[in-house]
């Protein structure tokens, strides 16, 4: 790649990456860290490029710990993020995770919540 | 030849479908109802981005790859699906170190071949192996504050001077491997190890309240590091991941520092953020007053508005599936309920939405501070379970107390407030709640699960 426009590619990533979560509210925080930090475990990638490069032993050896490291990155942050983001629900959608709350009862909650999702829009 | 060309063609483009995954990925997962298939779109890019480097072009050592990748892989996946909620923040830290330790085993495999690259390219492969090993080392240091392996802050005279000096001396090995004055192995190792020695130095003074802000920090570090290493090789999926997540990564940390009313130079440099150390403040006159739970299931069952402030506390109790089951019940009565949450509850911003969400608390009904403060006015009951400093009055009127200036939940405002507490004494910062002193402020004492069962038993009995 020639070297000026790999620079066009870092400024240019560098503004996305900002506006992209320019607005987050608060109640995203923990989970978009987590989000990007699974999104730079692509190191998983060129980890994978340096140890297929690697041939004395100490290469290899860096290579592999290198690559067991950014798997861990990349599944670990995966797994914790949708975890994360699977449990956040509207009203809604309350009878599905809801807990403690008998099917019976869920009818009733849909409603209830649809009413409420539109009040919390208009406050924001 | 053919298939060579037709592999590289395919690998970009993979990559560039996968660039495309991430951003719209990070961009669905900064709304909470687009948040969950943000992070599937990025899923599927990562597993496209790894399945076509298979086929990238000269590589070898598959064996070794695919054993690597597998166990990273099976011991993240268990991990991750098996931890605590609670536990989440130092999670983060654990995956975010390995990420920067990958990203400077990539600069070290490169350096250590040697002479393959041009001047640009082993600079690039320096800084971004630097700031990777800080990333890791810093990290960890990170998780075992977080986990509570490590419970002190090591501080000393000269330790900003000591600092410069390990980054000084990381900065002078790299500079000599750069510019191939002395591009000895020995020399790499030095650089490697001076980075891993200034992360810890970095990291061990600060305070456990500070990690979250530290650990954002890391992970637009490792992001850059990423990005860093993606020029060494020619990888634009890394370079353009890397950097999104180093820019977004820095205004997020810029935003959690600020929701914790902290600067980033103030987190890093002054050795502050251990709780504990300051407990001054006015003495509070006046006495607490107790309540028995059922006279409050009674108050709640009855209220028009009821506004829960939950705190760490509650979420260390497990209650929050009790104040939820509470909360469904009172909704049932015709009751308005609503959670307000400061922006530091929980172990990081943001924290305790994630608790709440795990016991099925649907997002609609959380507030945040700005968003809740004027309500508490029109609320009946104020109910106030595990948390402390974030509803003192103090910060607001007491210009000697410790946490002035802080901004806080104006629980004192409602029309009755009730805390849920262990005993009497003073909570976790030692700072004196002149909220439970005042007229309208009444105290249920008991286990914060225990409490919220026998407020659950009120309200059906009523």
């Amino acid at each position: 790649m020639n070297g000026i426009v790999a620079l066009y590619i870092f400024m240019l990533a560098a503004f996305t990456g900002y506006e992209v979560i320019a607005k987050v509210p608060v109640i995203l925080h923990t989970p978009l860290m987590s989000g990007s930090n699974f999104v730079h475990g692509i190191v998983l990638v060129g980890a994978m490029v340096a140890l297929g490069n690697a041939t004395t032993p100490l290469e290899k050896s860096i290579g592999f710990i290198g690559v067991l490291l950014a798997a861990g990155n990349a599944v670990g942050g995966y797994a914790v993020t949708e975890r994360m983001l699977e449990m956040f629900k509207s009203s809604g959608a309350r009878g599905k995770g809801g807990g403690s709350k008998g099917g019976g009862d869920k009818d009733g909650g849909d409603k209830d919540g649809g009413a409420k999702d539109g009040g919390a829009k208009g406050t924001h | 030849m053919d298939g060579y060309f037709s592999a590289a063609a395919l690998i970009q483009a993979s990559y560039l479908l996968t660039a495309f995954l991430f951003i719209m990925g990070l961009k669905r997962m900064s709304s909470p109802v687009t948040a969950r298939s943000g992070i599937l779109w990025a899923g599927a890019g990562m597993l496209l981005a790894t399945l076509a480097t298979f086929f990238y072009p000269g590589i070898s050592n598959f064996p070794l790859i695919i054993i690597a990748v597998l166990i990273g892989s099976v011991i993240a996946w268990v991990s991750g699906r098996r931890v605590a909620m609670t536990d989440i923040p130092q999670m983060i830290a654990l995956y975010n170190g390995m990420g920067g330790g990958a990203a400077a085993a990539i600069a070290a495999v490169e350096l250590y071949r040697g002479e393959q690259h041009s001047t640009a390219g082993t600079t690039l492969a320096v800084v971004g192996g630097i700031i990777g090993a800080v990333s890791f080392s810093g990290s960890l240091i990170a998780f075992a504050k977080l986990q509570g392996l490590i419970r002190k802050s090591l501080r000393f005279g000269g330790q900003q001077l000591l600092n410069l000096l390990v980054l000084a001396a990381a900065l002078l090995l790299g500079g000599l491997v750069a510019s191939g004055v002395m591009a000895t192995p020995a020399a790499v190792t030095g650089l490697f190890a001076a980075a891993l020695l200034l992360g810890l130095s970095m990291t061990l003074p600060i305070g456990g309240a500070d990690m979250p802000v530290v650990i954002s920090l890391y992970n637009a570090l490792t992001g850059l590091a990423v990005a860093f290493e993606g020029f060494v090789l020619d990888n634009a999926a890394m370079i353009i991941a890397g950097t999104v997540v180093g820019s977004a990564g820095t205004l997020l940390t810029q935003l959690m520092a600020r929701a914790m009313n902290r600067s980033l130079g103030n987190v890093l440099f002054s050795g502050f953020g251990d709780t504990g150390t300051a407990a001054a403040g006015t003495a509070i006159a006046g006495s607490m007053k107790p309540i028995e739970a059922a006279d409050v299931g009674v108050m709640m069952a009855f209220a028009q508005k009821v506004i829960i402030v939950p705190g760490y506390g509650m979420a260390v109790a497990q209650a929050q599936h009790k104040v939820w089951e509470l909360c469904q019940l009172l909704i049932d009565r015709g009751v308005s309920v609503r959670f307000a949450i400061h922006p530091v509850a929980g172990r990081m911003p943001g924290h305790m939405n994630v608790l709440l969400a795990e016991a099925g608390v649907p997002y609609d009904l959380i507030a945040d501070l700005d968003e809740i403060n004027a309500e508490f006015e029109t609320a009946d009951v104020a109910l106030i379970i595990g948390a402390n400093d974030v509803v003192n009055p103090a910060a607001r009127n007491d210009k000697s107390s410790p946490i002035y200036g802080m901004p806080i939940l104006n629980a004192d405002k409602a029309k009755n407030v009730i805390v849920i507490k262990r005993g009497q004494g003073a909570g976790f910062s030692g700072i004196e709640n002149a909220l439970f002193y005042l007229d309208n402020t009444r105290m249920l004492y008991g286990d914060g699960q225990a409490a919220v069962s026998a407020l659950i038993a009120a309200v059906k009995s009523v």
